[in-house]
């Protein structure tokens, strides 16, 4: 891995300069039902080697975030606007080539169920090669000697003999394993980790997690994982954005997002999952309702409906969206109208007994 | 209550119940799917289920918990019927249902219900939800008192939906509400069990969350009794009084939540355990994890002996050899390992 | 693999024997002989019994289908003394009506039905699956509405009404055509083409609108798979996106129902034929069954069941070569 070493170097001096920059991404689907703001407003930083956990329920958009940074939107009806800078540079509006170009080898994505995500008629390690041509045309044998090597480092045995089977031979887990791989094997300094290890099972998603965190101490790449499973976040995230109908409602570092988190909504998602402590003859404290739909947000607070601690009648959560504002936690911005102490006062009060037991 | 140990097959079983039998008792329960293997067209068995104990009580939960393809679905299924076992023995209120027909089962069709995993695929779209939880009243020509209608609408209100909603079509419900529509349908007749198949897997940590909460309520208040296939762990604490843990169509310990969750004693419940990664808990503190290799080897060859031993850190030669029987230990569970772990989980 | 091939080809025969045994009972049940129908007006009883007698219809049903049966495997000789004449395996007989060996008719006819049928399954297959895959493409354009549109038409054509109008147009009225007819194309190639084109394109048209749907189905499907996905997050130009990862996926079924649709046509492409007034095998199969013609008919049915059961295999064993997911067992 010399060249990981040199261009870590070459980077090294800019290391705290972001490598992700997202401002005021919006993007917006055309469907028959209505437009779908499927992202409205959310902004983040991702240096290389940290890792940004992105929580919330499904159909918060945390997917479309992540295909719209892989620029994998179909341009015909998708509108998007806002901006995403990778290195500095902006692609949003950058033609598709140049975006293409970027594709796999700056950043680079794995998916939710490795089984669909892999081509069913091709054997592995011609599809690990082929991402690895891509960008270095031409060079085969050495592509074929990248994917053996790279299925060595993501742990699968007889790398050689595996990379001639097909993804239905392999387990689910192995699936994961070099669509990793996959990823990985042009060094891209992103990587997006949409949900992938929901379709595994827990031993096999310990592995899974501890194997990109030793990637991302290898490679220095900056992780973007998206999941719902707040212990999930809580082992691999640096920093956490918690998503609710299309906006970033919490941003923090994990202590601060899940040690003392300051949004009604994230107290509801860390009291609605049982855990493996605590009074288990309780019955949980779930958020009542259903998550929004994105063609027709609540008005205001788009979690109004379902918050047990909204201001309504003549009160803001209704009528003002909320702003994603900075807490007195440096890093720690929040967008709740409540008061920041009386948030304080309520999660040390009420939430933190029930949920960190 | 004064034998509570009862021997069978050389296995302890447990009956821990009020009144002598317990609702459910299933012994040797087996599955072997025949397949065509290979090019060569040679049959195969895929050994889905291999000889599974357990007993549930009237009013209690037992959850089953392992690894994808371990045979909890098929243990299930065949419960319920919906699958003829290969061969082992069920028991329903002392009556052994094993290979009653299905007219013989009719009338315990009342007390056995079943729901699945997927609220999208599960229930029928082009039926009314009104249609969908009559259908058991209908199928088995029971019409309650006040109708069927009411009956129907007194059951959406039990499950938390609006009873107007009669009419609509399932695709109009959310998953969560799809799922209820189905519990809404298992709790038409009564019954006294529900297998419950990964009935809140595929929905919202916040659904979820209600869902559970709803089957915890009805419990309670019709004391049904409840197979409860899941995955995740800390669901299924908190909704399951005893547990069993599967591990390639065996059970290789079952207790009840404190022994399974404070003192595991097979070493795969341990690893389990361990898997879990704990929202309270952040980046690497206080993580002392049990790593298991490698994936769970295939049902057509399990290993011989103990089947965990491919993956086992405490596998000795005796493992290999000699299958551990189901045996109850000092601290109250059955486990099946020749050299169970002692002491709290870290 | 080899096992499995083995297990198809027997199982193979064993179809083949139940298909012939079948015609046989079903030729017997009609209740006219085909003396009657040979020997025309002036039939006596003692004209019909000496025909039946020189066909060996006289003999008991069992007997004729052990000597039918014994004529494909080793050869039979008709008749005694002088006027025996014998007829090597395979032999299938004598037409009735023609006393043309039934091998000759088949060798006479074979061609012309391959010819249309090859000929109409290149242009339907181009053309239909490269509209289908064009327009999946470019869902939603101009084009792609056009092309469902045509395929709608297309579909809903029948070739009897579409098949004379060209013949009308191109053959009777411009001359742009010779009258559709069959030379073999190691005499004239080029005129066995002129001969052939208008059958091959009305047949091809029609049934491209059928694989224009089929194919812009599946290519739809396909292009929504996960694995597409995965192929453009890899940075892979969309041109191999498209050639490399979703055509594949999307061409499996149509090959199968492409095998599928060519065996059956082999067996009998009977309405192109007889639009087009060419004699292929289809049309002769149908003649030789109005005339109760037992020979012609039987070896007709046996070919065409031949070809379907052909396909069948070959269609399984090319899935199987596609699709790695598929083993043959
Ligand atoms: N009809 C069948 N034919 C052959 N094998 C089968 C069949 N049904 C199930 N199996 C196999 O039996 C084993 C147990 O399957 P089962 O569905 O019970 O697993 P499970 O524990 O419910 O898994 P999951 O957590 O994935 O739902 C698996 O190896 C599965 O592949
Ligand atoms: N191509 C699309 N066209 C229309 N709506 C879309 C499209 N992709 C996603 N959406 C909608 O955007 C919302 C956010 O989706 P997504 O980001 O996938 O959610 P999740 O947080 O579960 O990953 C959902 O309501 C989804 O239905
Ligand atoms: S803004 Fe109001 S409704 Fe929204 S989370 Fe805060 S208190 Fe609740
Ligand atoms: S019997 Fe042996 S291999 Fe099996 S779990 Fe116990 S120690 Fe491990
Ligand atoms: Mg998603
Ligand atoms: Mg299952």
């Amino acid at each position: 891995m010399t060249a990981t070493a040199s261009s870590a170097a070459t980077s090294g001096v800019a290391d705290d300069r972001p490598y992700l920059e997202v401002d005021d991404l919006r993007v917006q689907f055309k469907t028959e039902d209505g437009i779908v703001r499927a992202v409205d407003g959310i902004s983040f930083a991702l240096p290389r080697g940290r890792t940004l956990g992105i929580v919330g329920e499904s159909g918060s958009g945390k997917s479309v975030t992540s295909l719209t940074v892989m620029g994998l939107h179909n341009a015909a009806r998708t509108r998007i606007t806002g901006s995403i800078k990778l290195d500095g540079r902006e692609i949003v509006g950058l033609d598709d080539e140049q975006v293409r170009r970027m594709r796999g080898r700056d950043v680079a994505m794995i998916f939710q169920d490795p089984l669909s995500a892999l081509h069913p008629y091709y054997t592995i390690g011609k599809q690990i090669s082929e991402a690895y041509l891509v960008h270095h045309p031409g060079r085969k044998a050495e592509a074929r000697k990248r994917a053996i090597e790279m299925l060595d480092r993501v742990g699968i045995p007889q790398p050689k003999k595996r990379a001639d089977q097909y993804p239905h031979e392999f387990s689910g887990g192995m699936r994961q394993r070099a669509m990793i791989a996959m990823a990985l094997v042009n060094d891209p300094s992103l990587l997006i980790a949409d949900e992938p290890t929901t379709a595994l099972d827990v031993t096999v998603q310990a592995q899974i997690l501890d194997l990109l965190e030793d990637l991302q101490r290898e490679f220095n790449s900056a992780i973007i994982m998206i999941t719902h499973d707040l212990g999930v976040v809580s082992q691999v995230a640096d920093e956490v954005m918690v998503m609710y109908g299309g906006h970033a409602i919490e941003f923090g570092s994990v202590e601060q997002v899940l040690r003392s988190p300051q949004h009604p909504y994230a107290w509801g998602l860390l009291q609605s999952v049982p855990s493996l402590r605590g009074n288990a003859e309780e019955d949980l404290d779930p958020i009542p309702g259903s998550p929004p739909s994105l063609i027709n947000l609540p008005s205001g607070c788009a979690f109004h409906p379902r918050c047990a601690y909204k201001m309504v009648g003549g009160g803001p959560c209704d009528l003002e969206v909320p702003e994603l504002l900075p807490t007195a936690d440096a890093g720690h911005v929040v967008a709740c109208h409540l008061p920041e102490n009386e948030r304080r006062r309520v999660y040390e009060e009420e939430i933190k007994l029930g949920a960190a037991q | 209550m004064s034998d509570p140990i009862v021997e069978s097959a050389g296995t302890a079983v447990k009956q821990p119940s009020s009144d002598g039998t317990p609702l459910l008792s299933v012994e040797g329960l087996t599955k072997h799917f025949p397949v065509r293997q290979g090019v060569f067209g040679g049959k195969a068995l895929v050994r889905a289920v291999d000889g599974v104990d357990f007993s549930v009580d009237r009013g209690q939960t037992l959850g089953l918990v392992g690894e994808s393809g371990c045979g909890k679905t098929t243990t299930g299924r065949m419960v319920v019927k919906l699958l003829e076992s290969t061969s082992g023995r069920i028991m329903f209120e002392g009556r052994d249902i094993t290979h009653m027909n299905r007219a013989q089962m009719r009338p315990l069709r009342h007390d056995l219900q079943i729901i699945f995993q997927d609220p999208y695929s599960s229930l029928n779209p082009r039926h009314t939800v009104g249609k969908i939880v009559a259908m058991p009243l209908q199928v088995n020509g029971i019409t309650p008192p006040g109708g069927v209608k009411k009956r129907v609408q007194e059951l959406l209100e039990t499950v938390g939906l609006n009873p107007e909603h009669y009419n609509r079509y399932p695709h109009e419900f959310s998953g969560g509400q799809r799922q209820r529509i189905g519990i809404a349908r298992a709790l038409a007749l009564r019954p006294k069990l529900i297998v419950a198949d990964e009935p809140v897997s595929a929905l919202d940590v916040s659904i979820q969350a209600q869902v559970i909460n709803l089957l915890r309520e009805l419990q309670r208040e019709f004391d049904l009794a409840f197979v409860f296939i899941a995955h995740d762990l800390a669901v299924v604490r908190h909704f399951c009084q005893r547990i069993g843990v599967m591990y390639l169509g065996k059970m290789v310990e079952v207790g009840d939540r404190t022994q399974i969750y404070e003192e595991p004693a097979h070493p795969y419940t341990r690893a389990l355990l361990s898997a879990v990664p704990d929202v309270t808990k952040i980046g690497t503190e206080g993580r002392e994890r049990i790593r298991l290799e490698g994936d769970v080897p295939t049902p057509l060859n399990p290993p011989s002996g103990c089947r965990f031993r491919t993956r086992c850190w405490k596998a000795q030669e005796k493992c290999a050899e000699v299958e551990p029987p189901l045996l109850q230990i000092g601290t109250g569970q059955q486990v099946a390992c020749h050299f169970p772990e002692t002491g709290p989980v870290s | 693999m080899a096992r499995y091939l083995i297990r198809r080809i027997l199982l193979a025969v064993v179809t083949m024997f139940a298909v012939s045994v079948l015609t046989f009972l079903l030729f017997f049940a009609v209740p006219t002989s085909p003396a009657y129908v040979m020997c025309g007006k002036q039939c006596d009883a003692h004209a019909i019994a000496q025909t039946e007698q020189r066909l060996g219809l006289d003999k008991p049903i069992v007997t004729q289908y052990g000597e039918f049966m014994k004529g494909i495997a080793v050869g039979r000789t008709y008749g005694t003394g002088d006027l025996a004449v014998k007829c090597d395996a395979p032999c299938l007989g004598f037409s009735f009506r023609t006393n043309e060996p039934v091998t000759d008719i088949i060798k006479r006819t074979l061609p012309v039905t391959v010819s249309v049928v090859v000929g109409a399954l290149v242009i339907q297959l181009v053309i239909g699956v490269g509209l289908g895959m064009i327009s999946a493409l470019r869902r939603g354009t101009a084009f792609d509405k056009a092309a469902v549109g045509v395929s709608l038409v297309g579909a809903s054509m029948q070739i009897y009404f579409f098949g004379p109008i060209l013949l009308l147009i191109f053959v009777y009225s411009l001359h742009w055509l010779p009258n559709p007819a069959y030379t073999s194309p190691f005499d004239d190639p080029f005129k066995w083409f002129t001969q052939m084109i208008l059958p091959w394109v009305t047949l091809g048209f029609l049934n491209s609108a059928i694989y224009a749907r089929l194919s812009r189905a599946q290519m739809l499907e396909t292009l929504s798979e996960d694995f597409v996905r995965t192929a453009r997050a890899k940075g892979l130009p969309k041109r191999k996106v498209y050639a490399r990862h979703a055509l594949r996926a999307a061409i499996t079924p149509i090959v199968t129902i492409a095998g599928l649709d060519l065996g059956g046509a082999l067996g009998g492409a009977v309405i192109t034929e007889t639009v087009f007034g060419v004699n292929g095998l289809g049309r002769t199969s149908v003649n030789a069954v109005n005339d109760l013609n037992l020979p012609v008919v039987m070896g007709t049915v046996l070919l065409a069941a031949f070809f379907i059961i052909c396909m069948n295999i070959i269609v399984d064993v090319l899935y199987s070569v596609i699709d790695p997911r598929v083993r043959l067992s």
